[in-house]
């Protein structure tokens, strides 16, 4: 199952040091909301690199790991969503 | 004599960690979705509290757990190449990162403590609602997050030991498997509590 060797490791943490540095750069800079987006973008990147990889995800193999990380997003958005149609609203 | 075999389910106990930590996905998403509507009800003021943190240690603690992360990575890859010594050598760094985490965490807490900034200090309830609540949510999420740390480190402690006297080998580590489970967990965590209260300035 794991044939890939450690330097895909080393890789994706590279990726995700980098990635650290985009986001403090960004945050100095005066996007205004645009911040906050790319920002939590760039963190939902690292999380997949993490998941992927590190979490091997990437590398498993059956319906349950492949839905059930969208799935619990698609949880976690509808309860964040649906409380700001109520709270968007008062 | 009837051989006992001992009943192993390597699939089935990965399984049951991944359901653990999607639950651990929705504890904190609660507190997330918390942050959002708070935040949003008071954006200026989440600006304004968010001066008090200190974003380089923040920005090292970031850098901490993802190290922690690829070495518990590599711990796991070289136990399952039989390079026991090497992967224990990465195992105890892992844990040495997670202590730097608490410490740096330590500090910052101590920091603002210092400062009479916590929950229901009068410094701190002279301040306005919206900076009560961003704090009320710092220490409750970076607290809630920071006790999962200290679990996270006793356990990868145990792993060690159990390597140390062989229980865990090249035959045998998926209970390894399943702690660098958690611990990336953790680290996925701290990548959104990062940005959140750190970066909003």
């Amino acid at each position: 199952m794991k044939n890939e060797n450690y330097q895909t490791y080393i890789l994706v943490w590279l990726g995700l040091v980098i990635l650290t540095g985009i986001t403090v750069s960004i945050a100095g800079m005066n996007l205004g909301r645009l911040s906050i987006l790319i920002v939590l973008l760039i963190a939902a990147i690292k999380s997949g690199l993490v998941l992927n990889y590190f979490m091997h995800l990437k590398y498993e193999t059956g319906l349950l790991f492949k839905f059930m990380i969208p799935i619990v997003l698609a949880v976690l958005t509808i309860f964040i969503g649906l409380t700001f149609t109520d709270i968007a609203f008062r | 004599m009837i051989a006992m075999e001992i009943h192993r389910d390597d699939t089935g106990s990965k399984i049951g960690m991944w359901l653990f930590l999607l639950s651990e996905i929705i504890l904190f998403g609660g507190l997330f979705l918390l942050y959002s509507a708070y935040r949003y009800k008071n954006p200026l003021d989440f600006h304004l509290a968010a001066w008090d943190l200190n974003r380089s240690l923040g920005t090292i603690n970031t850098l901490n757990l993802i190290t922690s992360s690829l070495f518990i990575a590599l711990s796991i890859f070289f136990i399952r190449k039989g390079d026991r010594k090497l992967s224990m050598i990465f195992l105890s760094a892992t844990i040495f990162l997670g202590l730097l985490f608490i410490g740096v965490k330590y500090i910052e807490w101590m920091t603002k403590i210092g400062h009479s900034l916590y929950p229901n200090s009068p410094r701190l309830l002279g301040r306005s609602q919206g900076e009560i609540l961003f704090f009320g949510l710092y220490y409750t999420m970076t607290g809630l997050h920071g006790l999962h740390v200290l679990v996270g480190l006793f356990i990868l402690s145990v792993m060690l030991v159990l390597m140390v006297k062989g229980k865990i080998n090249e035959n045998r580590f998926v209970p390894l498997e399943n702690t660098g489970l958690y611990w990336h967990l953790v680290d996925i965590i701290w990548i959104f509590l990062f940005p959140l209260f750190y970066l909003i300035t």
